[in-house]
């Protein structure tokens, strides 16, 4: 078998990790193939490089894909889920100005408690908080969504959100254009690092297992290259597991860091690997466990219950019908060409390809294809529990 | 005749927003106007009410104007992207190109396409001079690495310059490399023995 190039696009973040290391370590080479990594400057653009074919494959906000199947935003191509490329790994930040009000009413930022820390945000900040996200459809615009309404604030009445992409996230916040963000790493460390902000909570304080980052494709590519879409998945699982061994995150964070990846120093994006965080411009230290996840409780597999939470939500605040939205997520997420990829290799397949998001509180062991699996918390922070089957 | 379109042209680059700018005009009647300020795009966008917007794909702040295909109130207009719209390869060819058009809903293609067709010509226009000046700031680059490597091996072996060179291209091909990533090794490997 000769070697095949894919091209393959990526915005510098680090939950680019597993396409950067699949192609850097060698483990898109174990499968014959050689991916030609693109640097996109935008979700917009990567989404159009992968629909009008400059790319065949795209790390991709886990929305967007289910978002173009609902006809929302400029999309113009069917796009698949072929497997997740990250769990969680967004921060939740605010500017100094409204850090020093909260340090001031007393909040410990403890950076784990959602309720706490949600309750003080929107106690200092009055009316008509201003919040940045990356991008209209993204995890971080979901979680920010589900949390605030959650405990109580009427979107969009109080609360904007607001699009800056996320190199601009620190200049946003100083000049006083949002009081808050969600972004992926490591450009909230970066903006504690210029002083333009405090970390308040990571993403997954929210949502303890957030589908974040997707490999997607195009629809008609998965159907015409099945083979390399296996190769594709399986050089990706395997990249996944190498970044969620601890010994390997001084290498990863060296590579993301070179010039032609993130071109951003080593130190702060190793911060997202090890979750290991300085929170406050004055230094303040905090852990967050597994923070960034790229393997384990089968982080991979592209639960149809994932797509079809993040459809019902998109359904609801643009007003479209829940039973279809519902429907036409569940084709996204291509849980059966992420088993026929991976059956045999040893990689954890559950035995089912949805599950209730938010049930399990505790790592859980699970019926798997052949062996059982260990699933993670995939607690949403109000305790609610999403069934797919009894939702629409 | 319906009235002349109006376009925005988001662009922070003065030179580069009047290249654009001369480019519309010579396809036809438009109501061009440049944003240069990023700040505030959708805001300062939604406030002049165009019929289309273009934008260079590079630009981070395209990911701004997706909010805008999400109308909000019942006065908004919302945008598509010119892809679902346009035909004959015109929105691939603008993409390829490196231009992003945001288009009113409702415009009619044949109104789209002279804008469409004077900004992709333009755009590549632009993507032919980024690539040479990145060419040519390489090639200066690589130039100096040799010369610095050269220099060396003319010290290390007392030998001319002419010499030094064949060496380096001896053993560029022996390890199947360009003599400029040889050069950068010794370099690299001078810097680190230093």
């Amino acid at each position: 078998m000769s070697v095949t190039r894919i091209p393959a696009g990526y915005v510098p973040l680090t939950d680019a990790a597993p396409l950067i290391a699949a192609q850097e370590m060698g483990f898109a080479a174990e499968e014959k193939l050689t991916l030609e990594l693109h640097r996109a400057p935008s979700w917009s653009s990567l989404r159009d490089m992968l629909a009008f074919g400059q790319v065949d494959a795209a790390q991709m906000l886990s929305p967007v894909p289910v978002a173009a199947a609902l006809g929302l935003g400029g999309a113009s191509a069917p796009l698949s889920v072929l497997s997740v490329l990250s769990v969680n790994g967004t921060v939740i930040g605010v500017s100094s100005a409204l850090a020093r009000r909260l340090a001031g009413a007393g909040h410990s930022f403890a950076f784990d408690d959602a309720v706490s820390a949600g309750r003080a945000l929107l106690a200092a900040a009055g009316p008509d908080l201003r919040i940045g996200v990356p991008f209209p459809f993204s995890m971080h615009a979901e979680l920010l969504t589900y949390w605030l309404k959650g405990l109580g604030a009427e979107m969009p009445r109080d609360i904007g959100i607001r699009t800056v992409p996320p190199p601009l996230m620190a200049e946003a916040i100083r000049c006083g254009e949002i009081d808050a963000f969600c972004v992926g790493e490591p450009w909230g460390s970066m903006a504690v690092e210029q002083g333009a902000g405090a970390l308040l909570l990571p993403g997954r304080a929210i949502w303890s297992f957030a589908p974040e980052k997707v490999l997607a494709v195009r629809s008609a590519w998965a159907d015409a290259e099945p083979g390399l879409a296996g190769r594709l998945i399986r050089a990706l699982w395997r990249a996944g597991r190498w970044l969620a061994d601890p010994a390997s995150r001084g290498l990863a964070a060296e590579i993301l860091s070179s010039r032609r990846y993130l071109d951003l120093p080593a130190e702060i994006i190793e911060r997202a690997l090890s979750g290991s965080f300085t929170v406050t411009a004055q230094g303040l230290q905090r852990e967050a466990a597994d923070f960034l996840g790229f393997h384990d409780g089968a982080a991979g597999f592209p639960w149809r219950s994932q797509a079809q939470w993040i459809a019902l939500q998109l359904a609801d605040r643009n007003g479209l019908d829940r039973a279809a939205a519902l429907a036409m997520a569940g084709r996204v997420f291509r849980s059966d060409l992420y088993r026929d990829a991976l059956r045999g290799t040893g990689a954890d397949l559950p035995g089912a390809s949805s599950k209730l998001e938010g049930a399990i509180g505790a790592p859980l062991l699970a019926a798997g294809e052949s062996d059982d699996l260990s699933l993670l918390p995939n607690r949403f922070f109000d305790g609610r529990v999403f069934d797919p089957l009894a939702a629409g | 005749m319906p009235d002349a379109l109006s376009i925005v042209v988001v662009e922070t680059d003065r030179e580069r927003a009047f290249m654009i700018v001369d480019g519309l005009r010579d396809a036809g009647e438009f109501d061009i106007q440049v944003i240069s300020e990023p700040s505030g795009l959708a805001r300062q966008i939604q406030m002049r009410d165009p019929d289309v917007v273009l934008i260079d794909i590079a630009n981070p702040s395209r990911d701004v104007l997706e909010e805008l295909t999400l109308a909000s109130g019942p006065k908004d207009r919302p945008v598509a992207i010119f892809a679902d719209r346009s035909e004959d390869g015109l929105s691939a060819a603008a993409v390829e190109a490196g231009v992003s058009a945001y288009v009113v809903d409702g415009l009619q293609p044949a109104r789209l396409k002279p804008v469409l067709d004077a900004a992709i010509a333009r755009f590549r226009l632009f993507q032919r001079m980024r690539t040479e000046l990145a060419e040519a700031k390489r090639a200066l680059e690589e130039r100096k690495v040799i010369d610095r490597a050269k220099g060396m091996v003319m010290k290390a072996r007392g030998i001319g310059e002419d010499e030094a060179y064949a060496l380096l291209r001896k053993a560029a091909m022996d390890q199947n490399k360009r003599v400029a990533e040889v050069a950068q090794a010794l370099v690299t490997a001078a810097g680190l023995l230093a």
